[in-house]
């Protein structure tokens, strides 16, 4: 388990990687929850590698495997663990290929609208004024819609595809990031050290980005891990509606839907594994997640 | 007060010609409705008349102008795809949307509670543990897939319940709803329960914080004391106290549920609104898309600028804030 603790902990001094994660290590299941999500990103980002096959490959895909059941094999001695699609194409490499795209979209999403809503809410927080109250009233405003319905709004007005779920997938969740990095820079900029980096005439810029930005990285890290994994869930439910990727980057929720009309004839794995795999990540993230919110909360600090 | 009311209801009418705006751009921007609309083998005096009968050949600004004044009266435009006037495909859909959400959010509070009540009675016993883990998982399951395992589990493997459409209606005082036919019953608990997962674990989770809290309170104590049974102290103590937190989150959140009406309704096929415009949103009608669009925002402007101004009604320092 050193690998994990030490990718987790690149950011932080190498003094404090063993704080973090005697801290960390305090609840087994999210231990548990870190290996499963390393697992799962492992083979996300080499699908390619570890899929049985390439799912996407009209050479090797053929319509005569058709919604063959779990563990079935096919003439040519293909074994199929989680069975085939109504294409042809083995489950498994698709669920491996789809894992790639759906947390590829989350993670993409879920960076940039970290970087946007960090700027806003730490500017706003250290320039205060009516930039301040303009920016805190346009988070609050959409915070107050459903993500679900903020992302319909932008989809059915714009359209479909990957660089537009994305751009939806950032407009939902940069509030989030604004009012967590404003909350905690309002605290830290009332500080000594921002006090005396004044007192060295450093510019606004300076100040922001070297001395009040890492200071508030704890719980936008927290806010960031529970928003991926609300924008992986949201992902899927827009691309299983149709709204949301196209079908070439078929993520998981474009999957579970192209199994969804199989359903009906009690073709259920075609639908319900890709599933699995995405309440799995998304559990997983969410644990590590509740782990990290209670590790930086200072009330349960011991 | 009044200061505080105007501003906040200038700022929703600033928030709808946003959204407006974005909404009335964007989907002007898709695809090319013409080419889906007009037989393909009309000859141009026909595709010409057609463009002209639907305003396509205007300029988006003047567009949006005409559908700005036709808005404040009532005419959202026509169906592309139904002929019909696009505020009254949505109206009339309407009524089978807030039957789902209102029973859904019923289902929430019936078992939710109770569960709620139990863990934060035992919050050390196994069951307890097991409510809650199962309140997690109902945060983070996906609806529309817990959805499709309710359609694969009640009705194709078990066929107890039916999983598509509203069933069998029935008129009474003036509502027509599924709830008042057996048929209809049926039809509609799977789609209500599969919406009111998420909100179920949001009740039990406050509805178990609730119980801890109020059952270290005197009052609950004296009651012990004085002999009345532990049931009449849940049910008239306990319950009474915990409701109103509950009741005040549920009906915040009532807005949510019909956003997320959206999926539920096209995972079980419920003629509601959500469908139509996720149907809509396939078959390019535009008026349709837009007159949803601005429905719902129109909905959830006023729920949030009632929220707020019964908020500041409730704690004079949210309008103090306001002011500074």
């Amino acid at each position: 388990m050193s690998a994990p603790s030490q990718t987790q902990n690149a950011s932080l001094p190498a003094s404090g990687l063993r704080k973090f994660w005697s801290d960390f290590s305090e609840s087994p299941t999210a231990v548990i929850a870190l290996f499963v999500f390393f697992l799962i990103l492992f083979i996300a980002i080499f699908a390619p590698w570890v899929s049985p096959s390439d799912p996407y490959d009209l050479t090797s895909v053929d319509i005569m495997n058709s919604r063959l059941p779990p563990g079935s094999e096919d003439f040519s001695g293909n074994f199929y663990l989680l069975g085939t699609d109504g294409a042809g194409r083995d489950m498994l490499s698709a669920i491996f290929y789809g894992l790639r795209v759906s947390l590829g979209v989350g993670a993409l999403s879920g960076f940039v609208a970290l970087i946007i809503g960090a700027a806003l809410g730490l500017s706003a927080a250290y320039f205060g004024g009516r930039f301040e109250t303009i920016t805190m009233r346009i988070v609050d405003i959409q915070l107050s819609f459903p993500s679900i319905l903020m992302a319909l709004i932008i989809l059915a007005a714009f359209g479909k595809g990957v660089e537009k779920t994305i751009i939806a997938l950032i407009l939902v969740q940069w509030a989030y990031y604004a009012r967590a990095a404003r909350a905690s820079a309002l605290v830290e900029k009332n500080k000594e050290y921002v006090e005396a980096a004044h007192c060295l005439a450093l510019g606004n810029k300076r100040i922001i980005l070297s001395h009040i930005a890492p200071n508030c990285m704890a719980p936008l890290i927290v806010v960031g891990t529970l928003q991926t994994a609300h924008a992986i869930s949201l992902e899927a439910t827009l691309s299983f509606l149709g709204l949301g990727l196209p079908i070439t980057e078929p993520s998981l929720g474009l999957l579970i839907g192209n199994g969804f009309e199989y359903m009906y004839s009690g073709d259920f794995w075609i639908s319900i594994f890709p599933g699995v795999a995405l309440l799995i990540t998304i559990v997983s993230i969410n644990l590590v997640g509740d782990q990290l919110r209670d590790m930086f909360n200072p009330r349960l600090q011991k | 007060m009044t200061a505080f009311i105007l501003r906040r209801s200038l700022q929703s009418i600033i928030v709808l010609f946003v959204m407006s705006l974005i909404v009335f751009v964007g989907v002007n921007l898709v695809g090319d409705p013409v080419d889906m609309l007009i037989n393909p083998e009309a000859d141009q005096a026909e595709i010409d008349r057609v463009i002209r009968d639907l305003g396509l050949d205007r300029p988006v600004s003047e567009q949006y102008w005409y559908f700005v004044v036709n808005a404040f009266q009532g005419d959202l435009g026509r169906s592309f795809i139904f002929g019909e006037p696009a505020l009254k495909l949505i109206i009339q859909r309407m009524p089978a949307t807030m039957e789902l959400a209102l029973f859904s959010l019923l289902m929430a509070v019936v078992f939710g509670i109770p569960l709620g009540i139990y863990a934060g009675l035992k919050p050390n016993s196994k069951v307890s543990k097991t409510i809650m883990a199962g309140s997690i998982l109902g945060f983070s399951m996906p609806t529309f897939w817990v959805g499709i395992i309710l359609i694969m589990f009640f009705s194709v493997s078990l066929g107890w319940l039916p999983s598509t459409g509203r069933g069998e209606v029935a008129t009474y005082f003036g509502i027509t709803s599924s709830i008042f036919t057996l048929d209809g019953l049926s039809h509609i608990f799977l789609p209500a329960f599969n919406l009111a997962l998420f909100k179920l674990s949001s009740v039990i989770r406050l509805a178990r914080a609730g119980t801890r809290e109020v059952i270290l309170q005197d009052y609950i104590k004296f009651a012990r004391a004085k002999g009345v049974a532990e049931s009449r102290v849940v049910r008239v103590h306990l319950l009474k106290n915990i409701m109103i937190p509950v009741v005040t989150i549920i009906g915040l959140e009532f807005g949510s549920l019909i956003a997320f009406s959206t999926v539920t309704e096209t995972v079980f096929a419920w003629p509601g609104m959500g469908k139509l415009i996720i149907d809509s949103i396939y078959n390019l009608d535009r008026p349709v898309v837009v007159a949803y669009l601005m429905i719902i925002v129109v909905i959830f402007v006023t729920l949030n600028l009632i929220v707020d101004i019964l908020y500041s009604v409730l704690d004079p320092r949210v309008r103090i804030k306001g002011v500074s």
